[in-house]
């Protein structure tokens, strides 16, 4: 039987048991891997609890490696998400929340939520969430006047207003002396570091429900890669769906960039690697990229908290390492 | 009986330029009804109103007689098929895929098809002969196989009036008359109301049973083939001279374009 004669159902129930499959293989590397080098008895030991209530490993990755793998999780499964959806609303296979600096203007929001002094809920988020809005609707129009050329218009508008966003991003870092916003190279490369167990709760709350509002929207995604005009004759009402899609999707990008700062290039990766085997239904697509995209984010922390011999560094580094030249790639092609 | 489709007074333009002035038609259910004109007359933009896909400035379009910005667009779609002339095929859906998507207003939000559904699938890309395409990428397509796809997607919404843009451009004789057949057999068979643009004046007289020939954004004439096929409206229409006589078919007019060297003396 090849895959393709296999009904959707069929289809849909192997890419949920390969994703969580492949989202448990990253889960307990990123729990085993780390400084703190171990052999592989002692870390089943204490990933099982079996190792006793005071051994340093057990609190180590449970206190230290699960919240952080937790959030690279939620992180790179929103980020592929958002990458879909902006691929399949603007019907532009390079867009992706970070090309399109929608990253950026959350990331600009929450440094601005954080220097006025707001709760990290619901004031950091909120800002967020209003930056990547503004960034999205800036983007939008700049694009809506010339709809010929709107392919790469998109990326250049996207370009300028992440150039732009980065700027005020340093600047406001640069300016103050809040110790909250010392690390520049969080917001600008994106870092995990922060992960706190207590906020985990809440972003999965908040994201779940986001992931599954996209899901429930499959097919109407799969109507609007048609073309809206197409889509509209099938029964979709499109502006409505269009603008629950990019209300979600910047809701989401904002709460995951409020965390980790501007990780590039998981939106544009992720969905390109499964669109190649699972083809174009969003019906597969979407768990695939949450399941996929979140293991993906898993295994770029682990090899960049483990290649480097001191520290770490931000795993923006890992993502933008292999997405830049998949973007190029993508763009050469397109032509 | 209320009309299948009626438009009343539409008036539309873009950008300030009036593209559809006072127009009014009206479709009787089962009717294969066959929209004419130069380019540029406003016909496909027409076809778009009757869709629900454009706004008029005025007037209204209904549908069996109710307004069409009544309907919720699902309850449209289960009711009103639409064949636009160019569709996106840069995206790898299969043959069979892009046709299921015409249960789309059948289904619900995730929308996982049902053995039903599939089997419609299948019944209207029988109808339409692409059913050895199923798995093909739309990409793969010829012009001729295309269109019967998006037919069959339309079928598959199972709509009692179908509109049609200009489905036979394009295409070889042979594929033309396949497409017209078999939509004079869905009307015959189904019930089906056809709505169609064609600038093919030949197969609009062999086929169409009410013709709207349209200038510039105006209903001209309409009628039966044999009232608005005659010389004297197709010259004042398109502004060249046809010669029209009887098909040898059938009673309906055959238009013949007249070359420039068979019209009167050679000068000097």
């Amino acid at each position: 039987m090849s895959w393709s004669s296999l009904s959707l159902g069929r289809r849909l129930l192997w890419v949920v048991l390969l994703g969580t499959l492949l989202l448990g293989i990253s889960l307990v590397l990123g729990l085993c891997l780390g400084s703190t080098p171990a052999g592989w008895r002692r870390n089943l030991a204490a990933l099982l609890g079996l190792s006793g209530p005071h051994d340093v490993l057990a609190t180590i990755i449970w206190r230290i490696r699960w919240p952080r793998a937790v959030l690279a999780g939620l992180v790179g499964a929103t980020l592929s998400l958002g990458g879909l959806v902006f691929q399949a609303l603007l019907r532009n296979p390079l867009a992706d929340p970070y090309i399109l600096g929608v990253s950026g203007g959350s990331a600009v929001g929450a440094i601005a939520g954080l220097l006025a002094g707001l709760a990290p809920f619901p004031g950091v988020a909120l800002l967020a969430f209003m930056g990547s809005m503004g960034t999205l609707m800036l983007v939008l129009v700049i694009t809506a006047s010339e709809p010929g050329a709107r392919k790469n218009s998109l990326l250049l508008a996207g370009v300028m207003v992440n150039a732009f966003c980065s700027a005020v991003i340093i600047f406001l870092v640069s300016i103050t002396q809040d110790a909250r916003l010392h690390n520049m190279l969080h917001w600008l490369m994106g870092d995990l570091s922060i992960a706190a167990p207590g906020q985990t709760t809440l972003l999965i709350c908040l994201l779940i429900p986001c992931f599954l509002a996209i899901l429930a929207l499959a097919r109407p995604l799969n109507l609007l890669l048609m073309g809206a005009e197409t889509a509209s004759y099938l029964g979709l009402n499109v502006a409505l769906t269009s603008r629950i899609l990019l209300v979600v999707t910047s809701l989401m990008v904002s709460v995951a960039v409020c965390q980790s700062g501007l990780v590039g290039f998981v939106g544009l990766v992720v969905p390109h690697l499964f669109r190649l085997r699972l083809g174009p239904d969003h019906r597969l697509l979407i768990p695939a990229c949450v399941l996929g995209g979140g293991s993906y984010l898993i295994m770029c922390d682990v090899v960049s908290r483990v290649l480097p011999s001191q520290g770490e560094m931000p795993v923006g580094v890992i993502t933008a390492m292999v997405g830049a030249p998949l973007f190029v790639l993508l763009l050469m092609r397109s032509r | 009986m209320p009309a299948a489709v009626s438009a009343k007074h539409l008036q539309v333009s873009y950008n300030g330029q009036p593209v559809l002035r006072d127009l009014c038609l009206e479709v009787p259910a089962g009717a294969f009804f066959i929209i004419i004109g130069p380019n540029s007359s406003g016909k496909t933009t027409l076809l778009r109103a009757l869709a629900g896909a454009v706004q008029p400035q005025q007037g209204h379009v209904e549908i069996w007689g109710k307004p069409i910005s009544h309907f919720a667009p699902k309850s449209l779609a289960r009711l009103v098929a639409v064949v636009p002339q160019r569709v996106a095929t840069d995206i790898p859906f299969t043959v069979q895929e892009v046709v299921l998507m015409g249960r789309s207003p059948h289904l619900g939000l995730m929308g996982l098809e049902q053995p039903r559904d599939l089997e419609l699938a299948m019944e209207a890309m029988t109808v339409t002969r692409v059913n050895h395409l199923a798995r093909r990428p739309l990409m793969q397509l010829s012009g001729g196989e295309l269109q019967r796809v998006i037919i069959a997607r339309a079928l598959c919404q199972q709509p009692r009036l179908l509109l049609l843009d200009e489905p036979t451009a394009a295409l070889d004789p042979a594929h033309q008359v396949s497409i017209m057949d078999l939509m004079a057999q869905l009307r015959a068979e189904r019930g089906l109301t056809v709505v169609m643009v064609s600038h093919d004046l030949n197969l609009a007289a062999m086929y169409g049973q009410q013709l709207l020939l349209m200038q510039e954004g105006k209903s001209m004439h309409s009628g039966p083939p044999a009232e608005v096929l005659t010389y004297e409206k197709l010259e004042q229409v398109y502004g060249c001279a046809m010669l029209v006589d009887e098909n040898p078919l059938g009673r309906v007019p055959r238009v013949t374009l007249v070359p420039k060297r068979f019209l009167g003396p050679p000068l000097g």
